[in-house]
C-alpha cells in the first residue's frame, strides 16, 4: 500500500466519523485535533477505525505521535511497510 | 386489554410523529419489545412495550402528529381473546382517543384523522395520478374536498409539506430551551466543586489500555460513570426523580449520558444500571449509545429512564462545566479536562494529572453537605480505579 492509499484511508476513517470533514480544508501539517472536533471517544473511533480499515494496532502509548495528518500518515506507512 | 399510549419520551416532549409501525395486529410481543418508531425533536425513537400482551388493534397511522398521552394500539393481555377482552374504555376504543388531534397541523397530514381509517376513501383519478407522480402516500394525506375527497390541491399542498421537512436544529432547540427553561424555573440548583487527583485513574488507566486490543480499550469517561453510578447507592438523594412535590429516589442506577450532536444539540440518554456492569460492559455501551445518538437511533427507556445525569463536556476542552439539571431529575454531575497541576503532597511538590468535578443537586431534595459528602465518594472511588 502506498502512501497515497494510506491517506486516502486515513481521511475515509476520519470522514466516518466527522461527516462533517472537507478533505480541501484540513491542513495535513496542523495539529488534527484542532481543525476537527473529535473527543476522546470520536479519538478511540478512528484510531478503531485504522485497525479495521488498514489492519494495524496502534498502542495508546502512540498516540502522542498522532497530531497531524501527516504524521498519521508516515506513522502508519512505517507500521505496514 | 391494554392501551398503549404514546409515552413521554423526556420532559420537553409533549407530541411525537408515528414513522412506523414494527408490529400488526396479531403479533406477540414481550415487554421491551420495540413496537413503533416516533419521531421526537431530537431523535427517531424506538419506542418499547411495556407489557407482554398480543396486539388487537393499531390506532394511529405512520404520518399521524400525536400528543403524549394518546392511545396508538391495544394490546390483549396474555391469555385474553377478542371474546373474552375487557375493552380499555367504555363504547368504541377509539373514544379513548383525544379528539381532534389539534397538533396535526396542516403542514403535517393526518393520516384520516377521525374518519375510522377503515372507511373507503374518495379520491380524484388526477390526483391519485398526481400523487404517483409525486411519490406522495395518499393515506397520508387529509382531504378538503366534497366527503372529504382528496383533491388534486391536497396532494400538491401534501408534496409541498414533504419537501420542505421540520427544520430539526429549531425544533431540538426548542425543546431544550423548554426543558432548561422548566429547569431554571423550577429547581432551586445549587453547585459543588472539586479538583480530584487522578494520577493513579491514569496509570491504572493506561496499564489496563496495553493489555487491551484496541477495539476493547477503555476511556476516563467509564471511570466516572462507574465511580458517580457507585456514589449514587450510597447516597440516594441524588438518584431518582421529583414528582408531584416529592422526591422518589430510584432502585436502579440510570446514568444519562451527555451527549453532543454533530449538527449541534445534545442528547442524554440512559445506559441502564450502571453500579452492577463491569467496567468493559459499560464502554461498550457508551460507544454504543454515542453511535445511535449520533444515528438519531435511541430506544425509548433510554430516553425516559435517567436518574442523574453525568456531562464530560470538559473532555478536551474547559477544565470545569457547571450544569443544569434535567428535571424530574435531581442531579447532574459534570467533569472537565483532565490537566496536569502542581500537586502539594505531603509537603513535596510534584506535577498530577487532575480533573475538576462539579454537582449541581436539587435543595428541595438535598443539601450542600450531602452532596459534599456525595463529591467525596466519587473522588475516593477514583482513587480505587482496579475496584470500580
Amino acid at each position: 500500500m502506498d502512501t497515497n492509499e494510506i491517506r486516502a484511508a486515513v481521511i475515509a476513517t476520519i470522514k466516518s466519523i466527522a461527516p462533517e470533514v472537507e478533505e480541501g480544508e484540513l491542513e495535513p501539517d496542523q495539529p488534527l485535533r484542532d481543525q476537527i472536533d473529535l473527543d476522546s471517544m470520536d479519538w478511540l473511533n478512528v484510531i478503531i477505525g485504522f485497525h479495521r480499515r488498514l489492519k494495524v494496532e496502534i498502542p495508546e502509548a502512540d498516540y502522542a505521535r498522532l497530531t497531524t495528518l501527516d504524521a498519521i500518515v508516515d506513522y502508519l506507512a512505517a507500521k505496514l511497510g | 386489554m391494554i392501551a398503549f399510549k404514546l409515552p413521554s419520551l423526556g420532559s420537553d416532549m409533549d407530541q411525537g410523529k408515528l414513522l412506523e409501525w414494527k408490529v400488526k395486529p396479531g403479533d406477540c410481543v414481550k415487554r421491551g419489545d420495540v413496537v413503533a418508531i416516533v419521531d421526537t425533536s431530537k431523535a427517531a425513537v424506538d419506542v418499547e412495550i411495556w407489557s407482554d400482551g398480543t396486539v388487537n388493534e393499531l390506532l394511529v397511522q405512520p404520518g399521524e402528529t400525536v400528543p403524549v398521552g394518546t392511545v396508538l394500539a391495544t394490546l390483549f393481555v396474555p391469555g385474553e381473546t377478542a371474546e373474552t377482552a375487557v375493552p380499555v374504555a367504555p363504547g368504541p376504543v377509539t373514544a379513548a382517543k383525544p379528539a381532534a388531534v389539534p397538533v396535526a397541523t396542516p403542514a403535517t397530514p393526518a393520516a384520516a384523522a377521525n374518519t375510522g381509517a377503515v372507511q373507503r376513501r374518495r379520491i380524484s383519478p388526477a390526483a391519485r395520478r398526481h400523487a404517483e407522480e409525486l411519490g406522495v402516500d395518499l393515506d397520508a394525506v387529509r382531504g378538503t374536498g366534497p366527503d372529504s375527497a382528496v383533491t388534486l390541491e391536497d396532494v400538491e399542498l401534501a408534496a409541498k409539506a414533504k419537501a420542505a421537512p421540520p427544520d430539526r436544529a429549531l425544533e431540538m432547540r426548542r425543546a431544550i430551551a423548554a426543558a432548561m427553561s422548566r429547569s431554571k424555573r423550577e429547581i432551586p440548583h445549587y453547585y459543588l466543586a472539586d479538583t480530584i487527583p487522578l494520577e493513579r485513574a491514569t496509570a491504572w488507566l493506561a496499564a489496563e489500555n496495553t493489555e487491551r486490543t484496541v477495539t476493547e480499550r477503555l476511556l476516563m469517561a467509564v471511570l466516572y460513570l462507574k465511580a458517580v453510578a457507585l456514589a449514587c447507592v450510597k447516597y440516594p438523594e441524588m438518584n431518582g426523580f421529583y414528582r408531584d412535590g416529592g422526591f422518589m429516589p430510584s432502585a436502579g442506577v440510570h446514568v444519562g449520558v451527555a451527549i453532543s450532536l454533530r449538527k449541534g444539540g445534545l442528547v442524554a440518554p440512559a445506559i441502564h444500571d450502571v453500579d452492577r456492569k463491569t467496567l468493559a460492559e459499560l464502554m461498550r455501551d457508551l460507544s454504543d449509545l454515542v453511535q445511535r445518538a449520533r444515528a438519531g437511533s435511541l430506544r425509548s427507556s433510554e430516553m425516559t429512564d435517567p436518574t442523574i445525569t453525568l456531562t464530560n463536556l470538559g473532555d478536551g476542552s474547559v477544565e470545569s462545566v457547571f450544569g443544569v439539571i434535567y428535571p424530574p431529575q435531581v442531579a447532574l454531575v459534570g467533569f472537565g479536562r483532565v490537566v496536569e497541576r502542581a500537586w502539594a503532597d505531603h509537603g513535596a511538590l510534584k506535577a498530577m494529572p487532575a480533573v475538576t468535578a462539579s454537582l449541581a443537586a436539587d435543595h428541595r431534595v438535598s443539601d450542600g453537605h450531602r452532596g459534599a459528602l456525595f463529591m467525596s465518594a466519587i473522588r475516593d472511588l477514583l482513587q480505587q480505579p482496579q475496584q470500580l
